[in-house]
């Protein structure tokens, strides 16, 4: 099946960090790395997607024309997304679209932000009917509260342990290590993570990612024109899948207080199981043909999450895959040889289109001091709150 | 003049046994919590109409975990110094989970996946009307066998 392929004509990056810098300039930075890396000009490309940030002004919300603006308004069509943490998925999608449509020919997707310290806390002023204020008024539930609720059901129904999600933490910062683009490149030993700080029992600070600064950019062209002009290192995007939850949803989900009633019956997938067969599905792959993934690892413990609902185990297996060192770089199936978040910290326009410039890098064997031999099908995961489905699937 | 009162309207009833309010749609009988009107969120369903409905009192813990730092504003925190409470994710006979504080005085060392734990109302914080109240869940071996306290940890 390559009917609704597209191809990835270029990846670039602005590195990770706390550069306290305008959110513009890293996605100019990355929009020029990606359109450098492809051999493209900027005033060659027909439609620019923006994902967009919440917390930068009128210009986040419109960030698909600032951009453009910053770039040098070049005529292009433009658009501009939000789905959270799943912005970057939905900005592709809405490339790949015109571009299948053949009513775009080179699209331009970036995404940048520049965040706050400590806790993501919702904006000032009362929202007596906004879910996102109102668990931090009603019950002080933070972010790091929920990703803790998901740990701890791994260790009373799995047997997990604190020492295993360490273990994520000490995987993920080795992988990163060479990463240039990663914030946090230094070994960390599992006793560092149990000897810091309880956030919210069992997670330790750091098995929680930081909020960082960042920016990446993809450049999309259609398979044809890739091959006209010897684009992009045969590397093609056959699935994004942008779902949302199915009535009811029954696991509950930040930012919300409570779940929708499994008592009328429930569907066959959870929310995050349906992400991944979403996009199987429309790739005409399984699981097993997967040699690589990048997930969102918001908590150590969520990357053994959604390895299970990338079905890439059963359920409860996560943690035996990551103690044999499947999960490891050489080992079975490699996830996060990015780093991850762990190394990233979050920039939440940027990360999912993060998470494909590194399956980019690592389809084409050019992921340096950290590559996946071999690696010739990758996925990418995650979940944006208020129901975005995030998963992306490359291949070569 | 002070007085008690819920942190927030019409989510939860007071009193001797204390009930979270949910809304049930007059047409495919779905309970929501919170109360919610307007339409029916059952995708198969066109109810615009919904009657109140007390939700169980008991339930059984989905999952839990604690605040050990305070949380940011908009939370109003009930004591200085900050002093770090419980959360949990009790599912209830209704087949909703409802997220909640953990009663007063209990730890995560006090819960485990698969408790039952009943509803109670505490003080949230004081502001300058009042107490102001909010439901927690309390772990039901303290309410029927006081006598036998687990002893923290295990
Ligand atoms: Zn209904």
């Amino acid at each position: 099946m390559t009917g609704n392929d597209v191809a990835i004509a270029g990846v670039g990056m602005h590195p990770w960090g706390k550069w306290g810098r305008n959110f513009v300039s890293y996605g100019v930075v990355a929009a020029r790395a990606a359109l450098a890396d492809a051999g493209i000009a900027w005033t060659d490309v027909d439609l620019i997607v923006g994902g967009e940030t919440v917390r930068n002004g009128y210009g986040g919300y419109v960030a698909g024309a600032t951009f453009a603006q910053a770039l040098g308004w070049n005529g292009a069509r433009v658009a501009t997304s939000y789905a959270a943490c799943a912005t970057g998925a939905q900005a592709l999608d809405t490339a790949r679209a015109r571009i299948l449509a053949g009513m775009s020919e080179v699209a331009l997707v970036v995404g940048a932000d520049t965040t706050p310290k400590g806790f993501l806390a919702p904006n000032a002023g009362e929202r007596w009917d906004d879910p996102d204020w109102l668990r931090f008024r009603l019950l002080g539930m933070t972010n790091p509260a929920y990703f803790a609720l998901y740990a701890r059901r791994r260790m009373d129904l799995y047997g997990a342990t604190q020492a295993d999600f360490a273990q994520v933490k000490v995987k993920n910062a080795k992988h990163g290590l060479a990463n240039p683009n990663a914030r946090y490149r230094k070994e960390v030993a599992a006793e560092d993570v149990l000897n810091s700080a309880i956030v919210a029992d069992p997670l330790h600070l750091l098995d929680i990612c930081a909020t960082s600064d960042g920016a990446a950019a993809v450049i999309l062209c259609s398979t044809a024109y890739a091959e006209k002009h010897g684009l992009g290192g045969g590397v093609r995007i056959k699935a994004i899948s942008t779902v949302t939850p199915t009535f009811p949803n029954t696991v509950i989900d930040m930012p919300l207080m409570s779940t929708e009633s499994s008592a009328g019956g429930v569907p066959e997938q959870t929310f995050k199981e349906s992400i991944g067969a979403a996009a199987y599905e429309e790739a005409g792959i399984g699981p097993e043909d997967v040699d690589v993934a990048e997930v969102y690892d918001l908590s150590t413990a969520l990357e053994l999450d959604w390895i299970e609902d990338l079905a890439l185990c059963k359920p409860g297996e996560a943690e035996q895959l990551l103690r044999n060192g499947d999960t490891t770089i050489g080992g079975r199936i490699p996830v996060n040889p990015s780093g991850g978040l762990a190394c990233f910290g979050e920039a939440v326009p940027a990360q999912a289109l993060a998470q494909v410039c590194e399956l980019t890098w690592q389809l084409r064997g050019q992921a340096e001091g950290r590559q996946v031999d071999g690696a010739r099908v990758g996925i990418t995961a995650n979940q944006g709150l208020f129901g975005h489905g995030s998963s992306v699937i490359l291949a070569r | 003049m002070t007085a008690t009162t819920p942190a927030i309207e019409g989510w939860f009833t007071t009193g001797e046994a204390p009930a979270l309010i949910g809304s049930r749609c007059t047409t495919c009988s779905t309970v929501f919590f919170p109360r919610t009107e307007g339409f029916c969120r059952n995708p198969t369903c066109d109810g615009e109409e919904f009657s109140d409905t007390e939700l169980s009192r008991r339930g059984r813990v989905w999952s839990y975990t604690d605040a050990q730092y305070q949380p940011p504003a908009p939370y109003i925190p009930a004591t200085d110094p900050y002093v770090p409470f419980a959360l949990a994710a009790v599912e209830l006979p209704e087949g909703i989970v409802v997220l909640g504080q953990v009663a007063d005085g209990f730890t995560v060392n006090d819960i485990k996946v698969g408790d039952e734990m009943e509803l109670v109302v505490e003080t949230l914080f004081v502001d300058e009307t009042g107490e102001r109240t909010i439901w927690r869940w309390k772990p039901t071996t303290w309410i029927t066998e006081p006598a036998e306290m687990p002893g923290g940890a295990s």
